[in-house]
């Protein structure tokens, strides 16, 4: 099965798919992370508010989102962000956003009802206690989750929230969809052109594979090490 | 100073307050007690409005606490408040635990806060334990910590809620001690506690409530003298006798 391969096509290729491709694929990955976990806190914040509205659209900003199938979602905000944009601006025509921005900020919204809930179960692990003894010495709503309840949200959570990047890290491949040069979408415009499907897509699954699985090793070192701490 | 009129308090359709009023003037110290349940910590969480309550009021210097318009935080930042379960910051030092509301409320420089951190700590013998995190530290040592928290804000009463019930046995007196000077000192304080021991040395006056309701407020001598109400006699009668 292994005697037609050309192994060699990747070797060819490697500049291209880490120049280009992986480097994509990591920085879309990062930027979502970071805007993923801001506003999901934000969100989770909402969620846990006394504030009837406030709790309700972010209830239902969550629910919306984990229902819909991603590939939808990247779909919809390609066409509907130079809208939004627009309308935002007060453009009377769609804006060029591009398929980059595009994508940093479908990701950005998607992740974060994840993040959301990761926080949120981050912020509720908090002792009321805590949140008490914060007010109890004159700390505002703000001071007191930005200094006692987040820091320590953010401590227990972080293996849970590396694991859910681990996963934006794959879902990133779906920007193929774009015709986005990511990594998977690089090694599939080599394999078209020189017609080395099953070489290119098998070196992109251990490619994947070796470094989410390495990535979920170092998080399970890194939690074993919390929990001593704590 | 702190004045407590005629507050209640349902959670849901169960009335944890009924109609409690009390006054505790400056330099007094007054102890809550009553069986638990009896709504004592409730009561005492609502002079800094951490409990939020339906009917009456509660003023501080003759500001209220369920008014709108007072600023709260301003208001709790005055009134010290030492919990049953520490409530120190896990993820800051001992020092950190000290200057972050001084430094965030009162607006503090980072010098002068940790100068007055330090003060305290010497106070409640903890100053070798300064740059420790709270994990690090045995019950007592935390609730001293605790206690120079509340302390270094400078607070015109200090409110103690159960401050020993979490503690092991031997170091119940550590934190009695602190307490104790402080009294000593004239600070205002309201407390509720099981220490009878600490109740008849320093309070001036013993409110005993129970199933919500104020059901004596009476001077020390007298509540350990003659309580008027079966209940207290009763409740003295089995924490005394052991």
């Amino acid at each position: 099965m292994f005697a037609g391969f050309d192994l060699d096509v990747i070797q060819r290729s490697l500049p291209y798919l880490f120049r280009e491709g992986m480097t994509f694929t990591l920085t879309l990955t990062a930027l979502a992370m970071s805007g993923g976990v801001v506003f999901g806190t934000l969100l989770a914040m909402m969620r846990l508010s006394s504030l009837g509205p406030l709790s309700w659209f972010a209830g239902g900003y969550v629910n919306l989102m984990r229902s819909i199938p991603l590939v939808l979602v990247i779909f919809w905000f390609y066409f509907l962000v130079p809208w939004i944009g627009g309308w935002i601006i007060g453009a009377d025509r769609p804006i060029q956003v591009g398929a980059f921005w595009s994508s940093v900020i479908t990701f950005t919204l998607f992740e974060a009802a994840y993040y959301c809930e990761i926080m949120r179960a981050g912020i509720q692990s908090i002792p009321r206690g805590q949140v008490s003894a914060g007010y109890a010495l004159g700390l505002n709503y703000w001071q007191t989750m930005g200094k006692i309840v987040l820091p320590q949200a953010f401590r227990n959570m972080t293996p849970v929230l590396l694991t859910q990047t681990i996963i934006l890290f794959q879902d990133t491949s779906l920007v193929y969809v774009l015709s986005i040069t990511d990594f998977l979408g690089a090694a599939s415009k080599v394999a078209q052109r020189d017609g080395r499907l099953i070489e290119m897509y098998l070196f992109v699954a251990v490619v994947y594979f070796i470094i989410s699985f390495a990535a979920s090793y170092s998080v399970r070192r890194l939690q074993a090490r919390i929990a001593i701490v704590r | 100073m702190i004045s407590i009129q005629n507050i209640s308090k349902w959670y849901g359709t169960f009335q944890v307050l009924k109609n409690c009023s009390t006054e505790v003037a400056k330099g007094e110290v007054v102890v809550v007690c009553g069986p638990s349940g009896s709504g004592k910590s409730t009561l005492i969480k609502c002079v800094n409005a951490l409990e939020p309550f339906q009917q009456g009021d509660v003023t501080v210097n003759g500001i209220s606490v369920s008014d709108p318009k007072t600023d709260l935080p301003r208001l709790r930042s005055q009134i010290g408040m030492v919990f049953q379960h520490f409530e120190l910051f896990p993820h800051m030092t001992v020092t950190e635990n000290l200057t972050l509301a001084q430094i965030k409320v009162l607006g503090r420089s980072r010098e002068e806060a940790g100068a007055k951190a330090h003060a305290l700590l010497k106070r409640v013998g903890m100053e070798v334990h300064a740059e420790k995190f709270p994990g690090q530290l045995s019950g007592g040592q935390q609730q001293r910590v605790a206690i120079a928290r509340g302390l270094a804000m400078d607070p015109i009463a200090m409110l103690f809620d159960e401050p020993t019930s979490a503690l092991d046995p031997e170091m119940i007196n550590e934190v009695l001690d602190v307490m104790v000077g402080l009294a000593h000192e004239g600070m205002t304080m309201m407390v509720v506690t099981h220490e009878m021991g600490f109740a008849s040395k320093v309070a001036n006056r013993v409110i005993f409530m129970d199933e919500g309701e104020i059901v004596e407020d009476a001077p020390t001598n007298d509540f350990f003298g003659k309580p008027r109400s079966e209940r207290a006699q009763h409740f003295l009668s089995k924490i005394l006798h052991h």
